[in-house]
């Protein structure tokens, strides 16, 4: 038995009890780079598809191929790294051997399939020329597949026991989302024309706003169990992904005056996003790894519960 | 179906003597899980995980030892098989939890799905390992080989409703012998979990033993994340639709 606290802190640490200090969980056993890459490339992939059917849609065509490519690398390339984490690759099948709601990763494995398939026919059509209205089925079929492939990725972390990952359940899509939009826009505005890269500069602009609202607000409304995103290298990397991507976001506002401009708003996104990839993973390790992080905050949902139980006390209001 | 079995594991007569760590080995051909000593006790294994299927905590403190040997807690409402995309997990009919490692592809998502820890992926063979409550013994009719094992009948088996009744005739009786601080821990199916097919005896907080104070089953709360994913991918499609209104060629 030990008590928590490191008595060299500045901030009086939370007081609790451990075994031996050792952490109650089993940290997340995704590899770097594997998992925080297959989270950028499905991103990628999923918001890509949505800005090429738009772009199909309004006429953007030199924009709806470069973003149609892009959807169908990013999720033949994430699936790649996908498998590459397996403990058995060669098993990969399996996860197709069941559909199940209650498996984040079963939903977004099935995504994927149907995903990577929608995206490699609307690609192939699109730079052969071949069956045109197959293609454009395709290319508008993905704007379905798309939302879910740049989304499931947030619950895929928060439904598991990892405090910093579940207690930020209700951003994490947001979060997932807004990256997967920069992304996609800043690989857009990279492949395609400036003339005809418009929306896409607009699509990295408001999708770096989004990520970094979504991650203030998880830094804000967690206390606790939103530590690890600040502490350690896991704060270095949201750190650095934040600067990054806001700079990156208003160097596009600016972007299409100039190569120079474009190049460096692409790039800086790019690096940002992969930041808050790395980053989200390295703090749901660290938040798993430290026992306090499991400890304290059950405690104190168990103690405003009893609070909540008998009148007259003080606010027992605790999020449950 | 057959009856509900499981573990009681009245941690005030344990001895510490590991026979139930041993037993599990030798029966289940769980591999060398490292000869190390801890330094901090009379601990060697340290934690569950993938080579180490019960795990007796060992926690010196003024005046006493606290020993128990720790082991899956076969949950009600399990994360880990919830959570198993490939359908490797599963619950048998005993309504126990096992994996069966000729499915299991190594996705690793069960691990940190498990509140309490306990499941691991064995990197040597990429695949999640945990106790199976010796299903093919329960098979055949036999108890788990840990129980067997128990020299102080400190880990009891049996079909669960019988176990509760043990457990709280077992809580009144130390409770009147002044043992204030025994308490029962996972046997109330109003938990997080919905009560665990293993539960436990304590004499300290769980968190003392390594053992969460209030688990929950994450998965609780899927379909509120489903909606919240749901809400993010319609802004994703209304900022996309943002970005390319006005420039309509
Ligand atoms: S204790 Fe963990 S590994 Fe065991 S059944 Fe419960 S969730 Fe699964
Ligand atoms: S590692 Fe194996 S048992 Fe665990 S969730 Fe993945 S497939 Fe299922």
């Amino acid at each position: 038995m030990s008590r928590g606290g490191d008595s060299t802190a500045t901030v009086p640490e939370a007081d609790f009890r451990s075994y031996y200090g050792q952490p109650v969980l089993k940290p997340p056993v995704w590899h770097v780079p594997h998992m925080p890459l297959y989270l950028y490339l499905g991103g990628l992939s999923g918001a890509s598809s949505v800005i090429a059917a738009a772009a199909r849609l309004s006429g953007h065509d030199r924009l709806a191929l470069a973003a149609g490519v892009t959807a169908f690398a990013g999720a033949g390339l994430g699936s790649g790294f996908l498998v590459a984490e397996l403990g058995r690759p060669e098993r990969f099948l399996n996860m197709l051997r069941v559909f199940k709601v209650t498996s984040p990763m079963s939903v977004g494995s099935w995504t994927l399939a149907v995903h990577g398939g929608l995206t490699a026919a609307g690609a192939a059509s699109a730079v052969t020329g071949l069956l045109p209205l197959a293609g454009d089925a395709a290319v508008l079929a993905g704007a379905l597949t798309g939302p879910v492939m740049a989304t499931y990725t947030g619950v895929l972390l928060a439904d598991t026991a990892v405090p910093a990952w579940h207690a930020a359940r209700r951003e994490l899509p947001f979060l997932f989302a807004g990256s997967a939009l920069a992304s996609a826009g800043a690989v857009g505005m990279l492949t395609t024309p400036r003339a005809e890269a418009g929306p896409a500069r607009a699509a990295a602009a408001l999708g770096a706003v989004m990520e970094t609202a979504a991650a203030a607000v998880i830094e804000r409304r967690l206390g606790l169990e939103g530590e690890p995103y600040q502490r350690g290298k896991a704060g270095l990397l949201m750190k650095a992904s934040r600067a990054l991507t806001l700079a990156g976001g208003l160097l596009a506002t600016v972007a299409g005056r100039s190569r120079t401009l474009t190049a460096a708003s692409g790039l800086a996104i790019t690096a940002g996003v992969l930041c808050t990839r790395f980053g989200m993973l390295e703090a749901g390790k660290a938040s798993a790894l430290d026992p306090k992080y499991t400890v304290v905050p059950q405690r104190e949902r168990a103690a405003g519960r009893r609070l909540a139980v008998v009148p007259d006390q003080e606010n027992g209001s605790h999020t449950p | 179906m057959a009856e509900r079995v499981g573990f009681f594991t009245d941690s005030s007569v344990c001895i510490g003597c590991k026979a139930c760590e041993v037993a599990c080995k030798e029966w289940n051909g769980v591999p060398d899980d490292g000869f190390v000593f801890r330094a901090t006790s009379y601990d060697n294994t340290g934690q569950l995980g993938a080579d180490t299927w019960r795990h007796v905590a060992f926690i010196e403190q003024d005046g006493r030892w606290l020993m128990s040997s720790d082991v899956c807690k076969h949950c009600t409402n399990a994360a880990c098989l919830d959570v198993c995309p490939t359908g490797a997990l599963f619950r048998t009919e005993f309504d126990t939890v096992v994996v069966q490692p000729d499915i299991c592809n190594g996705c690793g998502y069960c691990v940190p799905a498990c509140p309490f820890g306990v499941i691991e992926r064995r990197e040597r063979d990429g695949r999640a390992w945990k106790c199976t409550m010796c299903y093919d013994r329960l098979r055949g009719g036999l108890e788990p080989a840990c129980a067997k094992a128990c020299p102080t009948d400190s880990i009891q088996f049996g079909p669960l409703d019988e176990l509760r009744e043990r457990a709280a005739a077992r809580l009144e009786r130390l409770h009147a012998d002044g043992v204030d601080e025994a308490r029962l821990y996972g046997e109330s199916p109003e938990d997080g979990v919905g009560g665990t097919g293993a539960f436990f005896l304590l004499l300290d907080e769980p968190e003392v033993y390594g053992l969460p104070p209030e688990p929950v089953v994450t998965t609780r709360d899927l379909p509120q994340m489903w909606r919240w994913a749901g809400g993010a991918s319609i802004a994703l499609v209304g900022a996309v639709a943002a970005c390319f209104l006005g420039s309509r060629r």
